[in-house]
This record gives structure tokens, sequence and C-alpha cells, in this order.
């Protein structure tokens, strides 16, 4: 059996506030890191940010990418805010 | 090449293993970043680093890439720390070997400009009144996209 499932992880302040650094979701069909947002932020609490006023930004696979982009089985997505590396 | 690591560099080492860059190198640029004791509070006493391991690598050998298509690039080296850092440690190294000075200076500036807005790393700083996730600077993001024009 393929393991359908995809991997949520946050760094950074989002990973302090959600209290959460990885997170293993059921992989549905034609969903987008945007709907893997919206999923996660109806949990209320400190997860409505993900779709609040501060951005969020998103890798797929360890690249970055739009809300609009596919996730699939296996894939590992990431939330974080702006870097502020250097 | 690209590191990151806990542990402090030598700048000095950095620049002698990028003079052995080969007789075609006629400049090299470095850049040093390091903790000071103000940012978006006053009193820092410190800072910790988290990055994203893997992504943070390949995000910036592909910098380092764009920088070889657009100038002269025959070396570079990038040492990023991450963890506690405290007042006036070092934080990041961006060397580049060219072949002329013009070359050396873009490459150099690209990298770390482009680093600041595009590299998974994440600064908090560190005071007597507490903790702070710094925020992206309008600045810095205008920096990075004048590279684009």
């Amino acid at each position: 059996m393929t393991d359908q499932t995809l991997t949520v992880r946050f760094f950074a302040r989002l990973r302090e506030e959600l209290g959460t650094e990885q997170l293993t979701l059921p992989a549905e069909k034609n969903q987008t890191a945007g709907d893997l947002l919206a999923v996660l932020a109806s949990r209320g609490g400190p997860w409505a940010q993900l779709q609040g006023n501060q951005p969020v930004m998103i890798a797929i696979n360890q690249a970055m990418a739009k809300p609009a982009a596919a996730v699939k089985a296996g894939d590992e997505v990431a939330f974080f805010p702006p870097v502020t590396g250097g | 090449m690209i590191s990151i690591q806990t542990d402090d560099f030598d700048a000095g080492s950095e620049y002698a293993a990028l003079r052995d860059s080969g007789a075609g190198t006629g400049a090299i640029a470095t850049f040093t970043g390091l903790v000071r004791d103000h940012g978006d509070t006053l009193d820092v006493s410190g800072l910790f680093l988290e990055h994203y391991p893997g992504m943070t690598e390949q995000v910036i050998a592909g910098l380092i890439e764009e920088a070889s298509l657009r100038w002269d690039v025959r070396k570079a080296r990038v040492i990023h720390r991450v963890g506690r850092l405290l007042l006036q440690e070092q934080i990041v190294f961006v060397g580049v070997c060219s072949a002329h000075r013009a070359d050396a200076f873009a490459a150099c500036e690209f990298i770390m400009d482009a680093l600041k807005t595009s590299a998974p790393f994440w600064k908090k700083e560190l005071a007597e009144a507490g903790e702070h996730w710094v925020e992206q600077k309008a600045s810095d993001v205008a920096r990075g996209e004048a590279w684009d024009k």
C-alpha cells in the first residue's frame, strides 16, 4: 500500500506560535498548497493566522511555491514567515 | 562552496582559500555580516538563527549559479551561521573571485542581497525585554528586487 500522506513543516515564528514543527496530513486529490493552508487555518486559535494578515511563505519539496501550486502524496510542504537571514 | 554551521569561521583563512583560485583571478570581494546591538529593538544582546536544512543550501547554490551566469565568477564561498550568536559575532561571509573588480563587487553584493530575501533563515533578536522574531524589511526586499531589473 502506498502512503497517501504528505508532510507539513513549520519554521520560526509560525513553528513557535503553532507549537508544531511537523505534521502528517492525508493527501487529497487536486489539492493545492492554498487548500492546505485553509484546512489548517480552520483549526482556529493560532492556526487562523495561516490565512490572516501576515504573509505566509510556501515551499514544496524545498523550493519556493505559490498558493496555487499542487501538492500530492509524499510531498514535503513548508509554511514559514518571510525570511530574515544575512 | 556553501557551509551552514553553528561554529565561527576565520575570514582570513577563507580569504586565503579564495586566493587559490587560479592566475585568472584579478579581484576578490568579500562581505562579512556581524551581530550588532540594535535592530528592530534596542539593546539587542544576541541573536538566534533558525534555518531550513537542505533548502537553504539549495537556494544559495542557485544564487551562486545565477551570479556565475551574470558575472565572471571564478570561485565563490558562502558561510552562514545558525544557532545562538552573541554581539559582534560573525553571522555571514560571502567571498567572490573574478577577473575584474566590477564583477567581484556585483556578484558578492548580489549573492548577499538575494540571500537576505530568498534563503530560508530566520533571525530572532534576544534582548533584556524579551525575544523578538525579526520582520522582513521592505528595504531588503527592494534591494533584492533591484537585481531583477
